[in-house]
């Protein structure tokens, strides 16, 4: 293992890592379907408690 | 009804994708290093620590010096002509733990070693500013009255269980070397310079009658940074720039 | 939904956790008896002193019965004892801090040949493992504690084993304090404390994540609500950084002495690799948590956009684990792993900003109450601490940046705007607000005495940083100034005298922030007992009665 094999494999297999990841991120968070659920939770700390 | 296998089995989920997304960005960073041969080159000169110094760099950490004394010279012209020549990978091969530091109250000691005299360090651990007026560190007053309690051989082994390559003889041999480093003419001195060649015997502390801490923790000041030689060592060399 | 009522608990519940710690005192009396190594003893005793607190503790806690709290809903004594253990490691880790700055203005005041216990090198590690893992730590346990049971609408999981947590994790800040103290070091930053404790700390780790998520399984919610992802995070992470970091041989089973598995280069990766997501996921994410549950309780309106929440969460957690190199630029580390560490640091810059913005912006419509309310003000400006220093950060991983701050003061004042500024702060208006809720207040004792301790201690950061601001850089700049020969201009114990004022003015910055700690703990002492100041009668601010 050399220095070049390493940046290369950053450059390209972790560049698609991050976007894929940071793209089905914003599919999840922003996915219609799931608008009710977190509308629902961001009301959660709000709940009367004691 | 909600089924709570299913809400377990989110927080699980939930665990796991934390586990992964964190897992990852250590393994690509950290794992390549134990096997590029940048960061595993082995430089002539190198040699594991005797026994005196080992329980130097014991006091030495125990103290804390590294919260305020780096062991890591950067590449950068100032650095390089205050303290010496940049640090190598290779330096730091049998430094368990590592010691860079990451901050200089006080200078860098990465190649403090043989620039002051044993005397000069003894006067500075007693009392930093009969020597430096204006340094800000502690004394270590009490290094030069407290005994050396160090199990040699037992240190040793546990270095060697994490990859130090100390020999069986060098273990068996451990509190004999110990003693003949600080001891000019005790009649271990060639079984010792036989073991680790080119290592500095002397009485460090200036106490001939025991050893002490002082002559610990000096040894190991004396020789930090003093074992490759970079009168020949090429950077240049083909086998440096890998 | 109502959470339900919780039920007697079970004998074995109740006899578990002692047995578990008179099976350990048991241990930690073999080992003072056999061992060799008299620091090894002092520490098996410190330990065998610490669990007999406690066992002392559940003694009189049972002697009259099962307190009311373990029937309750929800377990209100643990929160209410790490409200307490919180206050008190605050302030002696801050008090420790404020000596260790006075030793660096005057030496020849604060060391003493008779006391290497004191010296600088040893009471450093005491006072960021204090301030980090005992106060922030317990910060932690409390609120993640009480925001897990009124999120989940459950009482907390597994009986007493909670209580192991809270004991346990107490029990490992006097080893390691003490140890400390007696120069037992591993001589890895923000990770000093020797194998065993870090073994027990393991252990306490393990049940501190099991019973977070049992309480989850429990909850009457169908989602998780997004502080319980930061927590989570927090605790798995953490969990998983400390035992690779600590990965080491002890020299025997009964000394203190232990050497790391990894040296030199991958040692120091492993150690910044840990160390920086020490700040990432203890001192960030576990903080994160905290703004997300308490300034939309204290705002009393949901978070700006628990949209931007989860995209904050993901991204923060999978940048953040790839930005320790920038800790070793220009180093021996290749300079692949250090262009790596920079890349991310910056990046970093999107996430941490993104949750700032939704931290601050859910006060939209509502930033009057930032007049009125003392405590959602410290709460709103420890974010905006958070996102000043989440953008000086990724500037000081840029290498060229870094070649000139690394080893000086400006990492220092750096780590301070946010332990300081974001960290404390945010603990402080969480704080705040636990208690009054807790011990079932109208209010607190006093407002005003809030906004003292605000003032005093912004004063005493600003102080702070400034001072350290001016003396990293200056520093960094004697350092490679050169003179009209082409030699170097300063000898380095010129740049040491260099510092001298800006350590005083440090050092008081420093004092100024303890004192705004002394007034909290004051005027949190008089809430709990239930006081009300005077000239603060409960009808003046109606609108300020805690939730």
């Amino acid at each position: 293992m050399d220095y070049d094999t390493i940046a290369s494999f950053s450059r390209s297999y972790g560049t698609i890592y991050l976007m894929v990841l940071f793209l089905a991120l914003c599919a999840y968070a922003f996915w219609p379907r799931n608008k009710d659920k977190f509308d629902r939770a961001a009301q959660m700390p709000l709940d009367k408690d004691d | 009804m909600f089924n709570h296998g299913t809400l377990e089995r989110h927080s699980l989920l939930l665990v796991a994708a934390i586990l992964v997304v964190v897992a990852i960005g250590g393994i690509v960073e950290i794992a390549p290093l134990f096997y590029l041969e940048s960061t595993i080159e082995k430089v002539q000169g190198m040699r594991p620590y005797t026994p005196l110094e080992l329980a130097g760099r014991k006091i030495y950490i125990r103290e804390g010096c590294y919260v305020c004394h780096s062991q890591m010279i950067r590449p950068l012209r100032d650095e390089v002509e205050r303290y010496g020549h940049y640090s190598l990978a290779a330096e730091s091969i049998y430094d368990h733990p590592f010691q860079w530091g990451s901050k200089r109250t006080g200078p860098d000691l990465a190649r403090v070693g043989a620039k002051y005299s044993d005397e000069w360090h003894r006067a500075h651990l007693v009392d930093p500013r009969s020597v430096v007026p204006e340094s800000v560190m502690p004394p270590y007053r009490f290094l030069e009255n407290t005994e050396l309690s160090f199990d040699a051989a037992g240190e040793l082994a546990a270095n060697r269980m994490v990859g130090v390559p100390y020999s069986d003889d060098m273990v068996a041999s451990a509190r004999a070397d110990l003693i003949a480093q600080a001891t000019p003419d005790d009649e271990g001195q060639d079984a010792f310079k036989k073991r680790y060649p080119k290592a500095e015997a002397r009485d460090f502390d200036g106490d001939p009658k025991r050893i002490t801490e002082m002559d610990a923790l000096v040894a190991y000041l004396q020789m930090l940074g003093t074992l490759v030689d970079f009168k020949t060592y090429q950077a240049d060399a083909p086998e440096n720039r890998r | 939904m109502q959470p339900t009522t919780g039920t007697q608990p079970a004998s074995f519940e109740l006899v578990s956790v002692p047995v578990a710690f008179v099976l350990f005192l048991l241990l930690a009396f073999v080992v003072a008896a056999q061992t060799p190594d008299p620091l090894m003893a002092i520490q098996a005793w410190t330990f065998v002193a610490g669990i007999g607190i406690t066992l002392g503790w559940f003694a009189k806690r049972y002697s009259e019965g099962v307190p009311e709290d373990d029937r309750g809903a929800y377990a209100n004594d643990i929160v209410k004892a790490g409200v307490v253990a919180s206050m008190f490691w605050g302030i002696a880790g801050m008090l420790v801090g404020v000596v260790i700055a006075l030793q660096l203005a005057f030496p020849t005041l604060f060391y003493f040949d008779a006391l290497p216990e004191l010296n600088f090198g040893r009471l450093r590690p005491l006072h960021t493992s204090a301030v980090i893992f005992a106060f922030g730590g317990n910060v932690l346990l409390a609120t993640s504690f009480y925001v897990v049971q009124r999120t989940s609408k459950a009482r907390l999981a597994f009986g007493l084993w909670p209580w192991f947590v809270f004991w346990g994790y107490q029990i490992f800040i006097l080893v390691a304090g003490t140890g400390y103290l007696l120069g037992v070091s591993q001589g890895r930053e923000y990770a000093e404390p020797e194998w065993y404790a870090d073994l027990w700390l393991t252990l306490v780790w393990v049940v501190y994540l099991l019973v977070f998520l049992g309480t989850l399984w429990k909850r009457k919610e169908p989602h998780i609500y997004v502080a319980n992802w930061f927590y989570l995070a927090f605790i798995v992470t953490v969990a998983m950084l400390h035992i690779v970091n600590n990965l080491a041989v002890p020299v025997s089973w009964i000394g203190i002495k232990s050497y790391s598995a990894f040296a030199g280069v991958q040692d120091a990766l492993t150690q910044w690799w840990y160390g920086h997501n020490a700040v990432g996921f203890f001192l960030t994410a576990g903080f994160l948590a905290i703004m997300y549950y308490f300034i939309p309780k204290q705002a009393e309106r949901p978070v700006y956009s628990y949209r931007l929440s989860i995209v904050h969460f993901w991204s923060l957690i999978f940048l953040y684990i790839w930005a320790g190199p920038h800790h070793l630029h220009y180093t021996a580390l290749p300079v692949w792993a250090q262009t790596l560490g920079m890349t991310f640091s910056i990046m970093l810059w999107m996430p941490s900003w993104g949750g700032m913005i939704n931290g601050l912006m859910t006060l939209s419509g509502a930033w009057d109450k930032l007049r009125t309310d003392p405590v959602l003000r410290m709460l709103v400006v420890s974010v905006a601490f958070y996102g000043m220093s989440t953008f000086e950060g990724p500037v000081m991983s840029i290498k060229a940046v870094n070649s000139l701050s690394h080893y000086t003061d400006w990492t220092i004042g750096h780590v301070h705007s946010g332990a300081l500024g974001w960290v404390g702060f945010v603990s402080f208006g969480a704080l705040y607000c636990l208690t009054p809720w807790l011990w079932r207040r109208q209010r607190l004792y006093s407002l005003s005495l809030v906004e003292w301790h605000f003032w005093v201690s912004t004063i005493g950061i600003v102080f702070y940083i400034t001072a350290m601001w001016v003396s990293g850089i200056m520093q960094g700049l004697m350092w490679r100034a050169y003179n009209e020969f082409g030699f170097l201009e300063y000898s380095f114990v010129e740049t040491v005298e260099a510092m001298h004022p800006y350590y005083i003015i440090r050092a008081f910055g420093g004092l100024l922030y303890l004192s705004g700690a002394f007034i909290m703990v004051y005027n949190l002492y008089r809430t709990a007992r239930g006081d009300v100041r005077e000239s603060e009668p409960l009808t003046l601010k109606p609108q300020l009665a805690a939730a």
